[in-house]
């Protein structure tokens, strides 16, 4: 990708992170710091990478997406407003009785969502299921999946893990957000998944392990999943929990807690500034 | 005709009416005993083994029913129900996905294997999932129907099937119609409502109070839900007390369900034959005696559900 394309990415990837924060702070509650931190490659996906159509949301042949982290819907939301499945002022009825951004995503009421999910450890066995299909009906499209560093503690991971591996299912890319937070702490204090390379590698997955900010990087691990036949890939991002909002990153505490009215406009102006420098760079 | 136990009808009908492209069955790991084998061999490019993980299963089940499938998801009942209890609930009732549950070796009647592996609680658990219809047949033709009704209906199913070899209480004319109670005996006194291997039971219940002078009528309930409330609502009003009778714990099954809609529509009396403790190993005709499913345990409490009447 040229570099103009990234500063577009990277705006748009802003835009999504504002559109998180104003859900959470308009619902005065949902999950900020896990957010924030998977926004680049949810605007990698849907900008530049998967198949899809927001006109045309149920194509039986569209690329799908799973949260398996899905109490990051602020952020799936966000990017899906920003693509045109829905006007972004809606973001502010987030989590609102009576209406259709459900707390955790909702694949019957929410344009855009293939699935819907919230329960850690269940939307990667889907997204396997998916795969799978693809392969039964020769399809061509291909199945990406976000997993928290902190969801991959549930066992049903690894039950996934195996069944991916096993059933050769090269058309899923698995990303983990490897932020290192879960909402008790470090994951290594809480209960350590790590190394999560190696136990990956160990169950027969294709491992890349990169930068969950750069492009560049994610695309090229994208593109290395696509290549690979007969495994599925998993892409380890290390990642910065809060991203972008200089008293939310790498804070734990911002894992599912929203802001107040003075927390929220800081937030807003600190994107808003890192916005405005990008589109000086266009 | 020779005694067979529902789970073979199971495996039968998949491999009947699994020509469909678009059918997928999955098992984890147990599929000579929920005989699901019976479809692998005839269609072994749609059969999927998910090994021993039933929470996985559930949710891949989930997926491929996203992506255009029928998936069947096979497992003991204790595991379908009990273990991915969360993941059905989440994955597919939540979503209301095409996903339909073959669960075998249900109730106590699974005999030798004991308390881990009958399981009791399945129709409570399942009826509790919004949107998910509940299907418990009685015997080898309504099985198959019930799993090509399965086929037929868009959503989220449950289907209850046992280990124990049972005779056909339906002829080979019968109609399945989900959703429906079926009134297998007419008469004025007393209603017996039976799932599952106790309609064979209440059937035989229906004889021992002939010989006593009284008249009851006898009514299967294969789906449990949606239940047939028209058909518990008529019984009430006509026969003015009712008995329940199911292979599964006394909180939360039929005879819970035939409650809330006599409760709902027309009070009378009500008894409820079921388990009240956890199982145990034993012959299954033995467990049978030990736990009061039997034709006389029906006798016994249909005449207190008369005596009660006002």
């Amino acid at each position: 990708m040229d570099k103009k394309r990234v500063t577009e990415l990277s705006i748009i990837a802003n835009k999504v992170r504002r559109n998180a924060l104003t859900a959470v702070f308009s619902a005065n509650s949902g999950h900020p710091g896990g957010s924030l931190s998977i926004a680049d490659v949810l605007t990698l996906l849907y900008f530049e990478v998967m198949n899809i159509d927001p006109k045309n949301p149920k194509n039986p042949d569209r690329d799908r997406f799973v949260l398996s982290k899905g109490h990051c819907a602020p952020a799936l939301y966000g990017v899906l407003a920003e693509r045109g499945y829905f006007p972004v002022e809606d973001m502010g009825l987030f989590r609102h009785t009576g209406t259709y951004l459900q707390g955790h995503p909702d694949m019957n009421k929410v344009p855009g969502v293939d699935m819907s999910t919230g329960s850690l450890g269940q939307g990667v066995s889907v997204a396997g299921g998916m795969a799978l299909s693809a392969k039964l009906s020769n399809k061509a499209y291909r199945v990406y999946t976000i997993l928290g560093d902190g969801e991959i503690e549930e066992g049903q991971v690894w039950e996934q893990a195996m069944f991916a591996a096993h059933y050769k299912l090269d058309n899923l890319t698995a990303f983990v957000d490897n932020n290192g937070l879960q909402i008790d702490g470090n994951i290594a204090d809480v209960m350590n998944p790590n190394p999560i390379d190696k136990k990956f590698e160990a169950f027969g997955w294709h491992v890349i392990t990169t930068d969950a900010h750069d492009y560049n990087k994610l695309l090229d691990a994208v593109n290395e999943a696509k290549a690979v036949k007969g495994k599925p890939t998993v892409v380890i991002m290390k990642s910065t929990k809060g991203k972008n909002v200089s008293f939310m990153e790498n804070n734990a505490a911002w894992h599912g807690a929203a802001p107040n009215e003075e927390q929220y406009n800081q937030a807003i102006s600190e994107l808003d500034a890192i916005i405005k420098e990008l589109e000086a760079k266009l | 005709m020779a005694k067979k136990a529902t789970r073979e009808s199971y495996g039968a009908a998949l491999a009947e009416y699994g020509s469909r492209e678009d059918i997928v069955v999955l098992d984890a790991d147990l599929s000579k005993s929920t005989k699901t084998d019976v479809f692998k061999k005839q269609y072994p490019e749609r059969f999927i083994n998910m090994g021993i993980a039933e929470g996985n299963m559930m949710c891949v089940a989930a997926g491929l029913a996203e992506t255009g499938k029928i998936a069947f998801a096979s497992t003991f009942a204790m595991f379908a129900a009990g273990r991915a209890f969360e993941q059905v609930r989440n994955s597919i009732g939540y979503t209301k996905l095409n996903v339909k549950i073959g669960a075998t070796h249900a109730g106590i009647s699974v005999g030798e294997d004991g308390a881990s592996h009958q399981c009791l609680e399945d129709i409570a658990l399942m009826r509790s999932i919004p949107d998910m219809v509940v299907l418990n047949p009685a015997d080898d033709i309504e099985a198959r129907l019930a799993v090509k009704a399965a086929i037929e209906h868009e959503g989220p199913v449950y289907m209850r099937f046992g280990r124990l070899a049972v005779d056909d209480v339906n002829g080979e004319d019968y109609k399945f119609e989900l959703g429906k109670g079926v009134q297998l005996a007419d008469g004025n006194d007393v209603t017996i409502v039976a799932t599952g291997l106790m309609v064979e039971k209440a059937l035989a219940a229906r004889e021992l109070l002939k010989a006593d002078g009284i008249d009851a009528r006898v009514i299967n309930i294969h789906t449990i839900k949606p239940l047939d409330c028209d058909i518990i609502e008529k019984a009430a009003r006509e026969t003015g007390a009712i008995v329940t009778a199911e292979e599964h714990y006394v909180m939360g099954g039929l005879g819970s369900a035939v409650a809330e809609a006599v409760c709902d529509r027309y009070p009378v009396p009500l008894k409820i034959i079921g388990t009240d403790r956890f199982g145990q190993s034993g012959k299954p005709a033995e467990l049978f005696e030990l736990y009061g499913l039997t034709a006389e345990n029906i006798r016994d409490k249909a005449k207190e559900a008369i005596k009660m009447k006002r």
